[in-house]
């Protein structure tokens, strides 16, 4: 795994994504308010846009969530499997991210 | 060890067994081959003729590109199948490649009929099955003024539809004595074609089609009739039937039905257990289906099979119900009476240009079959009796509100309501009752039913309501609250931020419904900017940056121009920004210039060259005041008797940025000829000799409803009291996405009641109301501006945090008519369209 530091943990807004390119990854960051961090890949796979970063954070009876800015379509944080029963297809990379000091990581295998 | 799976043929049915296989096979036991002859990813073919008016082929697509990533499959498209060697097992390309497979699925659909009359393959005539049909008969229809259908078939009827739209003057030429004759009885078909010639499609029933006749040119110039008949036609379109295309199993030696398609049993199987047969190529049992529906459960069967389960494929009784050329038609079952003693109960009449049939067993009980043209709201209900007793009597079935004497209720258990996904009613109430279900999104949810086609939805609504359930007027699953509920907690508590209220009045961390509700309600009571830290997040992304996003990714920007008037100088800075940052440029159908194609590390740049010259937020992204139209009025009209510009800006002044349950649009005509189309906006006002007439409740969109008059000849200070009024009533009182109008008509004593608060003061609260607004008035800053002046939230305009030099990459332009327009592989994305197209269930 190599390890590739992308922002600082404190310009990570809770419930606020991030778009990040790590080489040539386009890549959401999330950090949900309880401190998790996740993150998927940033193409709509719908619109096939860069938007996801700019989705809506939530949950969906717990699972954590974010919603394409686009059409709406719900993916979970932790698998990026598309959790509408009409998309079951649909699925966003995910990838490792973990918190380092202050800092925040993008793991690539 | 990963076997081969070759499916030849990427249709409708294709794609739909591909995705199913997909979904199911998470271990990748199967690797996927899939050939496609024609050169596009599999498309809607059902929804074809939109291709004609406007939406591209992206929109009509079914393969959204989440096969292109997916290791475990190797499209092919533009690759035919040539030939099948069962022995060798396997199959050889239309690019000579030679592809072995452990199980080959045949999905090649099927080719239209072309009668072989004298001059059939003019050019000029064409077949209506693919995209490519479709653009050579968009482009010789440039050329052509009189279009001939030769069908008058569902198809026929839909080519028909597409030539009129063209511009062509057409006929449609049927050999039976009416329309749709396999679909319709003869009294059904004759009020069909009434309804059709009022359109002014020219029908030609009892004539067959003898030969096309070539003009000089070598092209088409008449269609002579066997009676002798010629009609004029210089294109023509032939939609004569189908024929399963089964060549490739004939020639491997695999036996074919009578009437064609390859033979398969229930299990979609031939006569060769490596090889299966689905959607229109397929015989089951002998029997070939025209219909996606019941090709989509065939392909359904045979994943099912691979993956070892043992579905099978219950046959499919076609039932057809289309709305074409705003001309509504269902048929199902035994619509011809051909079971033995059949009774038919019929209904027509003339005037309203409505006809309807039920068939009846001999003993007038159980429902065999129907028809119904002009009007078809009972198709649900009746669809799901069939085979049934009939719950009450014929005449009461067939009473005038079409069915209305019939509720949900009358379906027995195990009639099928969804026919798309198979759900029957007892499956429904089941799991209403055991999982507490209270909105049709549940059932959806849960059943799957009305997920499909979406003709069964109507009747969810009447099973819920049957088990006793009050509609759920819950937000979401994280508040139980309605809107106006959040509004007025909110409003009483204090409460400013959205941790707060979900953590004391609802569960969880919220989603992409409850969040933008809320941060409308706390952008009303409790101020600060829309993306501040607490805010932010709470917003859909065309708030979040305050732009409107693209289906691209990129966004457009729209600088308020109060009422529609602009100064010389500030249409050159608009023009110059445009210029400089190289944005298509269209003047909006609200009076104003919207800029499109900004990335969001541009949207600051832009806004701060308009700023500095004058302009503030138009607010087109936002659930709040839009637009204030105006007319030029009594300034320069010689009939104005109202300055209905100036009393439009000052609207617009007074509610910019007021965020609203929905968005809010508004007009200003300066006398009762209303060049600005007041009567169409949630409030208009409409200049009179002694003042203002103040209407409420217009709207255009998905339902146009006209504004109704709410006060007459108002002075300048009463009117705008009344609009604080009514605008702040809604914005505490109406559901979310709730416009003015439906806002109205949901309200008990509707507009009466309306008026008595709002005229009347009937709740005393009017005081309070314009308070309310006065407020927002005091407190109004220009959100961009607001951005500007900060740089954390300046911050946030980048493509990459990480990069903020970095251009999206997947952001790419062509050019089109000497401005920019997206391109690439930021591909659109259809919405989903209100049932205007013909759609087949199984019955
Ligand atoms: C730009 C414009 C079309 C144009 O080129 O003229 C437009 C564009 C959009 N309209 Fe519209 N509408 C525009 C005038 C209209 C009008 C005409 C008018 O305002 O006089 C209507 C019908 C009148 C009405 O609203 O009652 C209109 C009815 C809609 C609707 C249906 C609303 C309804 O209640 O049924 C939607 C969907 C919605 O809001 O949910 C919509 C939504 C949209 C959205 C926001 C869709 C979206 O979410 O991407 C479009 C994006 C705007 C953008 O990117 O800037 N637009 N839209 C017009 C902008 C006007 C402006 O200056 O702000
Ligand atoms: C205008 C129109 C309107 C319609 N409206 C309705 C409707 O309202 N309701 C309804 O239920 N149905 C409707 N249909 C019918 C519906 O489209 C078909 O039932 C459905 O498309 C069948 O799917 P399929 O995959 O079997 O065939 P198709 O969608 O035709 O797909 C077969 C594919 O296989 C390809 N192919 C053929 N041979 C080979 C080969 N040797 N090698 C590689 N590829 C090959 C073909 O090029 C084609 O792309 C309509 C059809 C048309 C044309
Ligand atoms: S509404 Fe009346 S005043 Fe306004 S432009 Fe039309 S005719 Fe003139
Ligand atoms: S979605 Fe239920 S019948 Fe089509």
């Amino acid at each position: 795994m190599r390890w590739r530091a992308v922002c600082r943990w404190e310009a990570l807004c809770p419930e606020l994504g991030a778009p990040v390119l790590v080489d040539g990854h386009l890549i959401a960051l999330f950090r949900t308010q309880d401190g998790e961090l996740y993150a998927l890949g940033n193409v709509d796979p719908v619109s096939s846009a860069s938007v996801m970063s700019r989705g809506i954070v939530g949950d969906r009876a717990g699972e954590p969530v974010v919603a394409s800015p686009m059409h709406k379509q719900v993916f979970s944080l932790r698998s990026g499997r598309c959790l509408d029963l009409t998309h079951p297809e649909l699925t966003l990379p995910t990838y490792a991210v973990r918190r380092q000091g202050d800092v925040v990581e993008i793991g690539l295998p | 060890m990963t076997r081969t799976l070759v499916v030849v043929g990427y249709g409708m049915v294709g794609h739909r067994f591909v995705t199913a296989f997909r979904a199911r096979d998470h271990e990748r036991r199967w690797r996927l081959i899939v050939l496609g002859e024609e050169r596009h990813p599999a498309y809607d073919r059902v929804g074809l003729s939109s291709y004609l008016d406007g939406r591209g082929l992206a929109d009509l697509c079914l393969d959204r590109g989440e096969l292109a990533g997916d290791p475990a499959v190797d499209r092919r498209l533009g690759v035919a199948a040539v030939s099948i060697d069962r022995d060798a097992r396997t199959v050889r390309t239309s690019t000579g490649a030679v592809v072995r497979y452990d199980a080959l699925v045949l999905a090649t659909g099927s080719r239209p009929f072309v009668p072989p009359v004298p001059g059939h393959d003019l050019p000029g005539c064409f077949a209506y099955r693919t995209v490519d049909d479709l653009d050579r008969i968009r482009a010789a229809s440039a050329e052509a003024r009189d279009g001939v259908v030769v069908g008058g078939g569902l198809l026929g009827l839909e080519a028909a539809n597409a030539l009129r739209l063209l511009g062509l003057r057409t006929q449609v030429v049927e050999m039976a004595d009416w329309l749709m004759p396999l679909q319709v009885d003869e009294g059904g078909g004759r009020t069909l074609g009434r309804l059709v010639e009022r359109l002014g499609l020219v029908v030609r029933t009892g004539n067959g089609t003898g030969a096309v006749e070539a003009g000089q040119d070598g092209r088409p110039r008449a269609v002579r009739l066997t009676d002798g008949t010629e009609i004029p036609a210089d294109l023509v379109v032939f939609s004569a039937g189908i024929r399963a295309r089964d060549e490739l199993a004939r020639a491997a030696g695999l036996p074919v039905g009578e009437r064609g398609g390859v033979l398969v049993d229930e299990t979609c199987r031939t006569e060769d257990p490596r090889v299966w047969a689905v959607g229109e190529c397929a015989a089951v049992a002998g029997r070939t289906y025209g219909l996606v529906a019941p090709g989509y459960a065939m392909a359904e069967t045979v994943v099912d099979r691979l993956l070892g389960g043992s579905a099978a494929f219950d046959g499919a009784d076609p039932a057809t119900k289309l709305k074409l050329l705003g001309v509504d038609v269902a048929s199902f079952g035994d619509a011809h009476s051909a079971t033995p003693g059949a009774l038919d109960v019929v209904h027509a009449n003339a005037a309203s240009g409505t006809y309807t049939k039920l068939v009846l067993s001999d003993d007038a009980r159980t429902l065999l079959g129907g028809v119904l043209v002009g009007d078809t709201r009972a198709y649900p209900t009746l669809r799901a009796l069939l085979g049934r007793p009939l719950p009450a009597s014929p005449e009461q079935v067939l009473a005038p509100a079409g069915g209305g004497g019939l509720s949900a209720d009358a379906v027995p258990d195990e009639a099928t309501v969804c026919s798309c996904h198979n759900v029957t009613k007892g499956d429904v109430t089941a799991a209403i009752t055991q999982h507490g279900l209270t909105d049709v999104a549940g059932v959806k949810r849960c059943t799957l039913a009305g997920t499909g086609c979406g003709s069964c939805v109507p009747m969810l609504g009447g099973l819920l309501a049957g088990c006793g359930v009050e509609p759920d007027r819950a937000l979401c699953e994280h508040f139980r609250h309605t809107r106006a509920e959040l509004y007025e907690i909110v409003r009483a508590t204090g409460i400013t931020t959205f941790s707060e209220l979900v953590r004391a009045h609802g569960t969880g961390r919220g989603c992409d419904i409850c969040k933008p509700v809320v941060a409308s309600i706390l952008a009303g009571l409790a101020g600060g900017h829309v993306l501040s830290e607490d805010q932010a997040g709470l917003q859909d992304t065309n708030d979040r940056f305050l732009a409107n996003i693209q289906r691209n990714g990129t966004y457009s920007v729209v600088p308020r121009i109060p009422g529609g008037e602009i100064t010389p100088e500030k249409l050159i800075t608009i023009g110059e920004v445009a210029r400089d940052f190289g944005l298509y440029t269209k003047i909006t159908g609200g009076q104003r210039i919207d800029l499109f194609g900004a990335r969001v590390e541009q949207l600051p740049l832009i806004w701060r060259r308009l700023v500095d010259a004058g302009f503030e937020s138009g607010h087109a992204y936002g659930k709040a005041l839009r637009t204030v139209k105006s007319c030029v009025g009594t300034d320069w009209c010689r009939y104005g008797v109202g300055d209905s510009v100036a009393m439009a800006i000052r609207l617009e002044l007074r509610y910019r940025g007021l965020r609203a349950p929905h968005k809010v649009k508004a007009g200003v005509s300066g006398c009762a000829r209303e060049c600005a189309e007041a009567r169409s906006k949630d409030f208009g006002v409409i200049a009179t000799e002694k003042g203002w007439n103040l209407y409420v409740g217009g709207n255009g969109g998905f339902t146009p409803r006209h504004a109704e008059l709410l006060a007459a000849d108002l002075d300048d200070r009463s009117l705008i009291a009344l609009v604080d009024r009514f605008l702040m009533f809604y914005i505490r009182t109406a559901d979310r996405l709730q416009r003015t109008a439906a806002w109205i008509e949901a309200m008990e004593g509707g507009l009466e009641h309306l008026r008595a608060v709002v005229v009347d003061d009937s709740l005393g609260i009017a005081e309070e109301l314009e308070a309310a607004v006065e407020r927002h008035v005091g407190g109004y800053a220009d959100e961009w501006a607001g951005v500007l002046a900060d740089p954390e939230k300046l911050a946030r305009f980048v493509s990459f945090v990480n990069s903020p030099d970095v251009p999206d990459p997947t952001i790419r332009f062509t050019t089109e008519r000497g401005q920019i327009r997206p391109s690439g592989p930021g591909g659109p994305v259809p919405l989903p369209l209100p049932a205007v197209r013909p759609e087949a269930v199984r019955a």
